[in-house]
């Protein structure tokens, strides 16, 4: 019986030996000098990617659908409504605008939900067209994790407490256990400051957001930090929100914003003047009610161009040229977002402080459309 | 006698190569070997060619970096500024700690759960059946959660409940006098070693003379008193232990010893869950002993008990010990879910490592060859046991 069954065996073998030697790749043109022969060296500038063939445009609009990475978790920012089975909040809006802008459908969008820990994850892999999901700028995540379009959202960190703690700065937190969620840069500047300031602590870290307020919550902490927006947002998903105080000091700059895969420049342009075509559209006083007839009656040059009325500025982006009208009518521009998001109808009432346009004195600056 | 097919007759025709068994196997093996060769080949090389294809690099020049985080509980003193290599050993040492000492605990419970299930008590056995039946059906994570919770539930630290001892019990742990060794401990360990000897030389010589029939005149029991007088003497004279107590700060407890909430819940967790399963190995190893083994022991005289240690359990032993090496594998692994109730162990820190330096694959290489590596010495040590308690029944 071996011989019988040893020879089909080996044919079999022989065959599988040529099937991986057909589908082993050779490396793309533009990096095979990376890729031989260094594993062990000191880390190499990342080469870009090639993107995928045709560019991550070509991928999204064949696929008919945005895939964005959100928070999920996060009321204001990225929430799924139970109620509704809807995902809500100010990212999840932004991810709507681009969907508008690609494929002329906001509602065109799958959200992911990812943890603080997986979103580096997914974007490296290229697993999510975009990341919408409160993340702060930095210099090591530009370099590895992904490239950030325009901040969204400019933010600081903070300390929320129980206000009969008695508690006014951070030097009075000696000692204490502070919540944090594992992979931010919340837990890396909590160190920093407090080392800065000579204060001892307990750090209790948890990977999921849930369970890190519901924690402090229990009593079980005696602070969370984390950006002052998120503590915003999460304080009212305790159990007795009016026992907890945000103190007033700001940790760190917490520059929220997209961020995109690298390697494609062509996709990176599209989510950053998606960012920028909100921003103009508020400072020209367009709004998703006015829009259209702004598209149609307005003499203003730098409104013509910006609607498509005038010029091909959006084939030059690779989208419709009148993408911005279907963004303004999709989900509004800059100020009615963060209204309908954060603003004083919702429970949050969040101050536009530096999120105001750079006319009245914020940090909203978009380049001109031309 | 015509001898029929004789092969010392006849001369066979030479059998050609692709027919000949032996050469077959050979050439069978050879293949295989080249095919996962070449398939790991294929595999490495997709790695890395779509690695730097995404920017990435395969390297550990990052351990050297400096970490930026605290860890909430180390065995060892960490702070921000070190390296995360010594991060990542902290995390190991913590997963460690509560690997070992859950091993310790399972085993200990699952034995007698895996017992008590074959107990003739009615209530017994069916409570244990109950137990095992429950744990071995709900997912560890969900279990960890419920443990976490209760734990949460304790009172806070506003209000402590203060045990006698100097032991306190609140929500965020238990907290117990931390022991600390002075110089003088060698000392008075070197004396009670001598005391011991002492003691045991006395209740020899005891022996052999009540042996011969003279009188021993109490000589064992002097030699225990001699042993307890040094113990006490050396104690109050040497003072080799002090202990530091735990003192309530304004948030938390400083100093002496604490458990916490976490590491609780997570040991917790992991010893009721990996019990239930040692339990059901228990179970079939000393149901798979013979049953004339258990009738001859009582045809002895000997009590249940008696049995039980003596005849039974040697004996299941050897049917035991290989699948309880599995376990004490699940539970080392199972403890990758620290994170979930803020232990910071090795996952943890891993995972941390992965996001903030931006090269998942090295760290995820790094994290599986460290759990690699406790698995093979943990069954490592337990097949030398094994081979130990193997009694050849030839």
């Amino acid at each position: 019986m071996t011989r019988r069954i040893a020879f089909p065996v080996a044919i079999l073998i022989v065959a599988l030996i040529l099937a991986s030697c057909e589908a082993t790749p050779t490396p793309s043109p533009g990096v095979s000098g990376a890729a031989s022969g260094s594993p062990a060296e000191a880390t190499p500038v990342p080469t870009p990617a090639p993107p995928p063939p045709g560019g991550r445009l070509a991928l999204v609009s064949g696929r008919g659908e945005l895939i964005c990475g959100i928070n999920g978790g996060l009321p204001g920012f990225s929430f799924l409504d139970q109620a509704t089975g809807e995902n809500t909040g100010f990212d999840a809006d932004f991810c709507r605008a681009v969907a508008a802008a690609v494929l002329g459908d906001p509602e065109a969008v799958e959200f992911r939900a990812t943890t603080a820990d997986q979103r580096s994850t997914a974007l490296q892999s290229g697993e999510i067209d975009v990341l919408i999901r409160n993340t702060t700028w930095t210099v090591t995540r530009d370099t590895s994790w992904g490239l950030f379009a325009p901040t969204t959202f400019y933010d600081g960190q903070g300390m929320m407490v129980r206000e009969a703690d008695d508690i006014t700065s951070l030097e009075d937190l000696e000692g204490a256990t502070i919540c944090v969620q594992s992979g931010t840069t919340t837990e890396l500047n909590l160190a920093d400051q407090m080392r800065a300031l000579g204060v001892g602590f307990t750090p209790s870290v948890f990977d999921n957001i849930e369970q890190t307020y519901a924690t402090y919550d229990e009593g079980n902490c005696d602070a969370v930090t984390s950006d002052r927006s998120q503590l915003v947002s999460q304080r009212t998903t305790m159990s007795d929100p009016s026992e907890h105080v945000i103190l007033e000091v700001v940790m760190s700059k917490e520059p929220l914003g997209p961020v995109v895969p690298l390697g494609d420049d062509a996709w990176f342009n599209i989510v950053k003047w998606v960012v920028f075509a909100t921003i103009e559209a508020e400072e020209q006083g367009i709004t998703s009610d006015n829009v259209e007839e702004m598209r149609d009656t307005s003499e203003n040059p730098v409104v013509r161009r910006l609607l498509g009325t005038e010029g091909e500025l959006g084939i030059g982006l690779g989208l419709q040229n009148d993408w911005v009208v279907d963004v303004i009518l999709a989900v509004g521009n800059y100020g009615e977002i963060y209204d309908r998001n954060l603003g004083p109808g919702t429970d949050f009432d969040l101050e536009r402080g530096p999120n105001s346009l750079w006319t009245e004195g914020g940090l909203l600056y978009a380049p001109p459309y031309r | 006698m015509t001898p029929t097919g004789s092969a010392s007759h006849e001369r066979h025709a030479p059998v050609p190569p692709w027919r000949d068994v032996r050469v077959l196997r050979v050439a069978g093996q050879v293949i295989v070997v080249l095919a996962v060769v070449l398939f790991l080949g294929f595999l490495a090389t997709n790695l890395t060619s779509a690695m730097s294809a995404r920017g990435l690099s395969f390297g550990f020049d990052f351990l050297d970096q400096t970490a930026g985080f605290e860890i909430g509980e180390s065995p060892v003193p960490y702070d921000a500024t070190d390296t995360y290599g010594e991060a990542y050993v902290v995390g190991l040492l913590n997963t460690l700690f509560v690997s070992v000492v859950g091993i310790v605990l399972a085993t200990i419970l699952g034995v007698l759960v895996g017992i008590a299930r074959l107990s003739p008590n009615w209530l017994l056995s069916r409570v244990a059946a109950a137990y095992v039946e429950l744990i071995r059906n709900t997912p560890l994570l969900v279990q960890l959660f419920f443990l976490f919770a209760i734990l949460l539930s304790l009172p806070r630290v506003a209000d402590t409940i203060a045990l006698p001892g100097s032991v306190y019990l609140n929500q965020r742990g238990l907290f117990v006098p931390g022991p600390q060794p002075q110089a003088t401990l060698a000392l008075w360990l070197g004396l009670i070693g001598f005391g011991v000897v002492l003691a045991i030389t006395a209740s020899v010589v005891a022996g052999r003379r009540a042996a011969a029939g003279r009188p021993t005149h109490r000589l064992a029991w002097l030699g225990l008193l001699a042993l307890l007088a040094l113990a006490v003497i050396g104690w109050i004279v040497l003072a080799p232990m002090r202990f530091d107590l735990p003192v309530r700060g304004r948030f938390n407890f400083q100093g002496g010893l604490a458990l916490s909430s976490g590491f609780t819940a997570l040991l917790a967790g992991l010893v009721i869950y990996t019990a239930a399963f040692i339990a059901e190995v228990v179970r079939g190893g000393i149901q798979a002993v013979r049953r004339g083994q258990l009738e001859a022991a009582r045809a002895l005289g000997l009590s249940e008990g008696q049995t039980l240690r003596l005849v039974i359990f040697p004996q299941a032993l050897r049917i035991i010990v290989p699948p309880l090496t599995s376990q004490y594998l699940n539970l080392v692994k199972n403890s990758s879910l620290a994170i979930a109730v803020g232990y910071p162990d090795l996952f943890k820190v891993g995972t941390t490592m992965a996001n903030q330096t931006g090269q998942p694959v090295p760290v995820i290489v790094l994290v599986m060859g460290t759990y690699l590596t406790l698995s093979l010495i943990t069954s490592l040590l337990m097949n030398l046991y094994n081979r130990r308690i193997q009694v050849l029944e030839r």
